[in-house]
């Protein structure tokens, strides 16, 4: 069953064309990579799906519900439903770990509870056993902006995941941070989908790491997709066309020529 | 029953915020039960005001000076700011390079920074009429009171542009043997000079306002003294439209050419 | 000449040149204004000394001191209420005009626009327009200094909210909480601090331009001083403005310590 479908998706800024009609489906429960040089349209692709940018043309659904025509009200349903974890964790510096974890539920409550900031006991439970799994039980009551950036991006995820959601959207979440906390992000990620059956989608650049971890490799340049299958059919020659580099210059290792 | 979890932290940080606000909030509220209003109809008054606002920004017109005259007048406050920065600038270069932590002894920068909270906590304004007192209500009075907030403004300003030259570079000359006086004209000045020009641009463009103001309250002449009779003493709404518009276009020329100035050199004002 | 030495004396005719305009520019200034250098620099001593002299508080000075306290508590007041309203009205404008929150592009220039007018129209042309509706109340120096912070306080505010909010409000926004929630879980959480910081450093400048607005509208300290200036009461204008200096130094030191707790 596909849980995500993207159909001819073009954005442009002012006559620069950041992505020309991209197409791609994504299985539930897949986890698929999304590569590329930066500048080349990976953000924008992903942020196209839940609409922080609109994109001008193409279409788009998720869980068979087409994103590009939703209103308001639609539209932040839609986004309870699709989590999303972003390179510099985009928490909320000041509060702590725990209400930024919290807000993952936001979504779903009237206007006066989240105005106010009013959770139930269960969300608040539920938000520390995501905390002990995620091992930050310690730090529930520390103010974000104290924690280290493996940790930030470990909050993310919890904010993510008590939403419940049915796929979840990844900007670079590695790129920030150093191999040891990179390689527990991306397990983490893999144990989500395996586990949960929830779809992973990540940006990530790189490509050694999505060879790693995902089951599809989705390669994007100058905003068109360039390859689209599994990992072990990509060819240093792709990953040069993708990188626009001449392929003995990349690092890159366990890839066939 | 499961126990209450808890969501928010208090700190150190959070109680003097909530603190510091409960407080400025507290004497808002207070203040407009506390003061009096000494019998002003409000309600007529703010029609009055908006009628006023409407005349001024619409219908600018001048009967006791021409538009010549008021670029004049233009032009003589735009030359008290001029001198008050200059005069303001050079010495605040001086004693700015003796300031800096990393150029001058430690003691006279800080003799020098109180110095300056001294002088910039007396309003500007005072400055001027205490000048007056012995030069008498005009131009001299007014750049002199004024420089004393230009001189502080800068000298804060500079010092800390010469602070900002790496340590490395001037151990480096340091060690070649080059003496204070090279390394200030050959790496410190060279090297701030965009900083420099960008902070005494800002500050002659505080100047000229500032110079608005004592013409208007300390017989400086100028648009502000303009201003002051237009308002003050002929009640001619028109005028003080057109003075208005003329200082405010002129206002926004120079915060636009600090602006600029600022963004190319760099500087976080 | 070698392109080295090129080098070198384009620098030094370009510093030359610009010295030389400055030259003429003030020159031309001194002239314009009948600014005397000479009468300028002696004046200096000349004041200092008659202030040793004679600008120093006196017992009958220091009779008046109640009703100096009372005008200052009434400026500082005012003051403050300028600066929280201020506050208010600038980050409702800089929630519409930010491209971080704000409901429509079409509010960004509106809003610098605003604050352009109350910031570079001085806060002495406000008074002046204001006393005209409103007499030799407080309530033509609290506009007055209302309308010049906002002026301030939008354009610092918009700076803020574009950059420091804009991670955090992404984050939120991509969970589907609606734009009102946004503002009270992400962005005031976030900013308060720097906005208060802010705060007190405009509460600073309103008490300093406070002075110089009462002087012109009769109202609060500034009018302290102009009665016993123009009644040549100079230890009495000395002793009020003594009191002006340790409030002004006091509020300074207080603010600094609360901003390092706060921030």
């Amino acid at each position: 069953m596909n849980i995500l479908e993207v159909e001819h998706l073009s954005k442009d800024y002012r006559g620069v064309s950041a992505l020309s009609s991209v197409s791609l489906t994504v299985k539930k429960g897949e986890f698929v990579a999304i590569i590329g040089r930066s500048g080349a349209g990976k953000s924008t692709l992903l942020r196209c799906i839940n609409r922080l940018v609109e994109p001008s043309t193409g279409r788009i659904r998720v869980d068979n519900i087409e994103v590009t025509t939703l209103r308001r009200r639609g539209l932040r349903s839609l986004r309870t439903r699709v989590g999303m974890i972003f390179q510099h964790s985009n928490l909320v510096p000041r509060l702590t770990v725990i209400e930024n974890v919290l807000h993952g539920r936001l979504g779903f409550k009237g206007a006066w509870a989240g105005l106010l900031g009013l959770y139930s006991q269960s969300e608040k439970e539920r938000a520390l056993e995501l905390l002990v799994h995620l091992g930050l039980e310690g730090q529930a009551h520390q103010r974000c902006d104290r924690l280290s950036g493996g940790q930030k991006q470990r909050v993310g995820i919890a904010r993510a995941l008590i939403q419940d959601p049915r796929i979840i959207l990844c900007d670079e979440p590695i790129a920030s941070l150093d191999p040891a906390s990179s390689k527990v992000i991306m397990d983490e990620l893999r144990r989500i989908c395996d586990e949960q059956g929830i779809t992973i989608v990540v940006n990530l650049h790189q490509v050694e790491v999505a060879m790693k971890y995902a089951d599809r490799i989705v390669g994007i340049r100058a905003g068109r997709v360039e390859f689209d299958d599994a990992p072990k059919h990509l060819k240093k020659k792709t990953i040069a066309a993708i990188y626009g580099q001449n392929h003995e210059d990349l690092l890159v290792e366990g890839v066939e020529e | 029953m499961s126990p209450r979890i808890r969501v928010r932290r208090w700190g150190a940080d959070t109680w003097a915020l909530g603190a510091t606000l409960t407080v400025l909030l507290s004497v808002t509220v207070a203040g407009f039960f506390v003061l009096s209003l000494r019998g002003l109809d409000l309600g007529a008054a703010f029609a009055k005001v908006g009628h006023d606002l409407g005349i001024l920004f619409l219908t600018p017109g001048a009967e006791h000076f021409t538009l010549p005259e008021m670029l004049q007048g233009l032009g003589f406050t735009l030359a008290l700011g001029l001198l008050t920065t200059v005069l303001g600038a050079l010495p605040a270069l001086v004693l700015g390079l003796f300031a800096a932590r990393n150029l001058g002894p430690a003691w006279l920068g800080w003799v020098l920074r109180a110095f300056v909270a001294f002088v910039r906590a007396v309003p500007t304004v005072l400055w001027v009429l205490i000048f007056a007192i012995g030069a008498g209500l005009g131009s001299v009075a007014a750049v002199v009171g004024m420089t004393f907030h230009s001189f502080g403004y800068l000298l804060k300003a500079f010092s800390e542009s010469f602070e900002e030259l790496d340590d490395g570079t001037l151990e480096a000359l340091k060690a070649s043997g080059a003496d204070w006086l090279a390394i200030v004209t050959q790496a410190v000045l060279p090297s701030s000079l965009a900083a420099l020009t960008s902070w005494t641009f800002l500050r002659f463009e505080i100047n000229f306002v500032t110079a608005v103001a004592m013409g208007a309250a300390a017989g400086a002449g100028g648009v502000g003294f303009d201003l002051f009779m237009a308002s003050g003493f002929y009640f001619n709404l028109h005028e003080v439209g057109m003075l208005t518009w003329g200082i405010l276009a002129t206002a926004v020329a120079l915060e636009w050419g600090a602006t600029r100035l600022r963004d190319s050199a760099g500087v976080r004002s | 000449m070698t392109r080295v030495g090129k080098v070198f004396r384009d620098r030094n005719l370009l510093l030359w040149g610009l010295l030389g305009t400055l030259l003429v520019l003030v020159w031309g200034s001194a002239l314009l204004t009948g600014f005397d250098f000479a009468e300028g620099v002696a004046s200096f001593p000349r004041a200092f000394a008659w202030m040793g002299a004679n600008f120093l508080p006196n017992e009958r000075a220091w009779n008046n001191l109640p009703s100096i306290l009372n005008r200052l508590g009434e400026t500082v007041v005012v003051s403050v209420q300028a600066t929280v309203l201020a506050a208010v009205v600038s980050f409702g404008l800089a929630l519409l005009g930010s491209r971080t929150t704000r409901p429509h592009a079409v509010f960004t220039p509106l809003v610098r626009a605003l604050g352009s007018l109350g910031r570079n129209i001085p806060v002495v042309a406000w008074a002046m327009i204001f006393l005209l509706a409103f007499g030799q109340t407080y309530v033509t120096g609290l506009l007055a200094l209302l309308l010049e912070s906002v002026g301030f306080l939008t354009r610092s505010f918009l700076e803020i909210t574009d950059e420091t909010a804009a991670e955090p409000v992404e984050g939120l926004r991509a969970t589907g909480a609606p734009w009102g929630t946004v503002v009270s879980q992400a962005v005031i959480p976030t900013l308060l601090p720097s906005l208060t910081s802010w705060m007190l450093f405009m509460l600073e400048t309103n008490i300093r331009s406070a002075t110089l607005v009462g002087l012109l509208t009769g109202t609060g300290i500034g009018f302290s001083f102009d009665l016993y200036y123009k009644s040549l009461n100079y230890p009495s204008a000395a002793l009020v403005t003594l009191c002006i200096v340790i409030v002004v130094l006091a509020l300074e030191a207080v603010s600094n310590a609360l901003r390092k707790v706060i921030l």
